[in-house]
């Protein structure tokens, strides 16, 4: 049941965000509830708030950390982003996000292909944020990334997986793991991400941003195991009509 | 007397004493006493990185690296996101 990147083996199928907490024991709690072992921070200028900060957080909970670069619009800014991460957080690992712009928060594919490139050359693990397109989740494998992760939709907008024939496809087609990253509304969205072979789901505002995060949180890692199982369960055929289960034989009929 | 040497620290103008290096601003910034590799000197880890001028400084390179008038310096943190 378990899965790795890097010779690093991981339980937990959910990767959490921190981004969208109102507070950060809302978001430690919510944290604890997903059984997450893996998850995201962003990187900014230090502001001398950050004494009850989120990286001495996932450092006391024991949580892998796992740096982003969002807000990068260019292949430059994220190396730099990724390069600062890796030195402050001391880690190899990043989430290489590269967005075209601010309405959408989509991937540039440009860039983000510029940006993995430069990032493998460089030593980096790379989780690379993708749009859900399959030709592009291929070409970012070839070029060394070490997790493709295709949009469901864009970015805190809770619309789930929009296209599901193309996650399919990109998980059909890949040799290194997919994760499912933005859109997810609820545990249904993530058990269907599972459901289409994904390795593993990222989200972040759908549980920080819901009513009860913790709730939430444990549903999401809920979801994400029943949907892995039933993946693995040999699903039944789509049938157009029915399919009894029950036996007709021995029916009893009026006289 | 020594000169005041000017840089910008994270986007804004910032005015040292004298002849300062990486590390003794990072410590000034955290309050926190660094060791000679830019290790905190009470065992925890920082989670901070420097750039100058756009380009990483290693931590280890810290006490070695003076800043000059008008380095742009940016001190950065993981925060929320993601």
């Amino acid at each position: 049941m378990t899965w790795s990147v890097d010779d690093v083996t991981l339980n937990s199928r959910l990767v959490m965000g921190t981004g969208g907490a109102s507070s950060l024991s809302i978001l430690e709690q919510a944290l604890e509830a997903s059984g997450t072992e893996l998850t995201t921070v962003a990187l900014r200028r230090y502001d001398g708030q950050a004494r009850d900060s989120v990286f001495a957080l996932l450092q006391s909970l024991g949580i892998r950390i796992l740096p982003n670069t969002a807000g990068c619009y260019t292949a430059r800014d994220a190396v730099l982003t990724a390069q600062l991460a890796r030195e402050a957080l001391e880690t190899n690992w990043v989430k290489l996000e590269v967005i075209a712009d601010e309405e959408t928060l989509l991937p540039d594919p440009v860039e983000l292909f510029r940006a993995a490139e430069e990032l493998v050359l460089d030593g980096f693990t790379v989780f690379a944020y993708t749009n859900d397109d399959p030709a592009l989740a291929k070409r970012l494998e070839d070029a060394g990334v070490a997790v493709v992760m295709p949009a469901g939709a864009p970015i805190g907008s809770g619309l789930g997986i929009l296209n599901p024939h193309n996650i399919e496809t990109i998980v059909s087609r890949a040799q290194v793991p997919v994760i499912l990253d933005a859109g997810i509304g609820t545990a249904s969205d993530a058990a269907l991400a599972m459901e289409l072979g994904c390795t593993a789901v990222l989200l972040a505002s759908a549980v920080t941003r819901a009513h009860d995060a913790t709730a939430m949180a444990r549903a999401m890692s809920l979801a994400v195991e029943s949907g892995h199982l039933a993946a693995h369960a040999g699903r039944i055929p789509k049938r157009p009509l029915a399919f009894a289960s029950s036996t007709f034989d021995g029916m009893v009929t009026p006289a | 007397m020594t000169d005041t040497i000017t840089i910008t620290l994270n986007g804004e103008h910032h005015a040292l004493a004298g002849p300062t290096t990486a590390r003794d601003l990072v410590s000034s910034i955290v309050d926190k006493e660094l060791t000679a590799e830019g290790t905190p000197v009470d065992g925890s880890r920082l989670g901070i990185a420097v750039a100058v001028d756009g380009e990483v400084i290693r931590r280890g390179q810290w006490s070695d690296f003076t800043l000059r008038e008008g380095h742009g310096v940016d001190i950065v943190t993981a925060v929320q996101g993601g």
